[in-house]
């Protein structure tokens, strides 16, 4: 049986984290291949609803990474960001969506060995804990009710 | 009453205030939000026991804004509620005629913010025992039964808006609701568009949530969403120190920060 092999997304700033992975591959450093890289102009954009989007749309693990703090480009964003986070996953939580799934990371533009590390143990984490079967099924039930709406 | 209905003509006479805002008697045997611009108007304000509706709500939608200066019949959650508007630059101080309805059925005139803010100061505003624990009941389930609790009571949701109607502080004009252009909450009630729906409510109003339970109240189908917003006060005031609608001039927890805010899942 093939092994599971996770989707996951990472939400990453422009500045460092982006510039971070860039080094890793410039670096020639080995990192899993299940990540994919969407890139934004840094943390403070990177609503909630976005993470809820990547969720729907068949992630089984999310990585959100930016700048450290006190290192943000636009000086405040990465702050503004941890706020959103914190609240966020107490209400992910409460509403008994895994907030394991979701790794949050500072990673600089320097760190691109620490960057690997990142997508590796998160890889590793989400293939502990499987596909994101939740999701998939109101994934699956929606789909259903969108046809049912169709046919009406 | 009497006091209620001189008291207000008076205000309607001698045109401190435009409209009045309160409550009368609907069909049957319910209680209905009023709008009195008349002294024929304002003889027919009630104010019973059932009168529990924070009219605050009001305040914002503009069929109302139009009639202009409002005064307003308030309870602890309207006076939270004016509080927090007016942290969020909504109502201006002086621009809303606050009567408060005291627990011995007296009415209380609060002329400024600061008086309302010293008010407070002095009331209990948290949320009730029946509420606390049922936050501690679905608190102490595991997070999978967390989920199929969540998925039985989203499922219910018809997508009527009547939360987001009834909500004082879902005034936006554009809702992330009605923005299709990217399409945030799939228009149908299904499973995956009630969940983005209320987690996308709940965090909109996380850091200004009043706690007055009118999106429950409104709620035809009997989600207890409520609890999604009331679970968020205590860690926001925990970690941030930050309760909505104490103070005129506070500032919204999430449009803040502090360099040292603390978490223990960023790595």
């Amino acid at each position: 049986m093939q092994e599971f092999e996770p989707k996951i997304v990472a939400f990453v700033c422009n500045w460092c984290t982006y510039a971070g992975a860039d080094l890793t591959g410039t670096s020639r450093i080995k990192y899993s291949a299940n990540v994919k890289i969407i890139r934004f102009p840094c943390t403070g954009r990177i609503d909630f609803m976005i993470l809820m989007k990547a969720f729907e749309n068949g992630a089984d693990g999310i990585i959100v990474s930016g700048c450290h703090p006190n290192d943000c480009h636009y000086s405040t964003g990465n702050f503004h960001a941890r706020r959103r986070w914190i609240v966020f996953r107490n209400l992910l939580n409460f509403t008994g969506i895994e907030t394991e799934r979701i790794q949050f990371s500072w990673v600089s533009a320097a760190e691109g060995f620490k960057w690997a590390d990142v997508v590796n143990n998160t890889v590793k984490k989400i293939k502990e804990m499987g596909p994101n079967e939740n999701y998939k099924k109101i994934a699956v039930s929606t789909l259903f009710n969108e046809e049912e709406i169709i046919n009406e | 009453m009497s006091e209620l209905i001189n008291k207000v003509t008076q205000l309607l006479n001698d045109k401190t205030i435009d409209v009045f805002i309160g409550y009368e008697k609907g069909s049957a045997d319910r209680i209905r939000a009023a709008f009195a611009r008349t002294a024929e108007q304002a003889a027919k304000l009630v104010y019973t026991a059932s009168c529990t509706q924070n009219l605050a709500g009001y305040l914002m939608k503009h069929e109302v804004k139009k009639l202009g200066k409002p005064g307003l019949l308030a309870n602890v959650a309207a006076l939270r509620s004016i509080m927090q508007l007016a942290s969020e630059f909504q109502v201006k101080d002086g621009e809303v005629y606050v009567l408060f309805a005291n627990a011995d059925g007296s009415f209380t005139e609060f002329t400024s913010f600061a008086s309302i803010e010293a008010y407070l100061g002095t009331t209990d505003v948290g949320i009730k025992s029946d509420e606390q624990e049922m936050i501690a009941r679905l608190e102490a389930m595991s997070v999978q039964e967390r989920w199929l609790f969540w998925n039985k009571e989203f499922d219910k949701c018809i997508k009527c808006y009547a939360c987001r109607a009834a909500c004082p502080m879902c005034y936006c004009h554009r809702c992330t609701t009605d923005v299709n252009q990217p399409q945030w909450i799939p228009v149908a009630s299904h499973e995956r568009g009630n969940l983005d729906y209320h987690l996308m409510r709940a965090m909109h109003l996380a850091g200004r949530c009043v706690n007055c339970g009118e999106c429950a109240n409104a709620c035809p189908m009997d989600i207890p969403l409520n609890l999604l917003t009331y679970q968020l006060i205590d860690p926001i005031k925990n970690t941030f120190g930050a309760t909505a609608g104490m103070k005129a001039d506070a500032v919204y927890a999430l449009s803040t920060y502090k360099p040292d805010d603390k978490e223990n899942f960023i790595i």
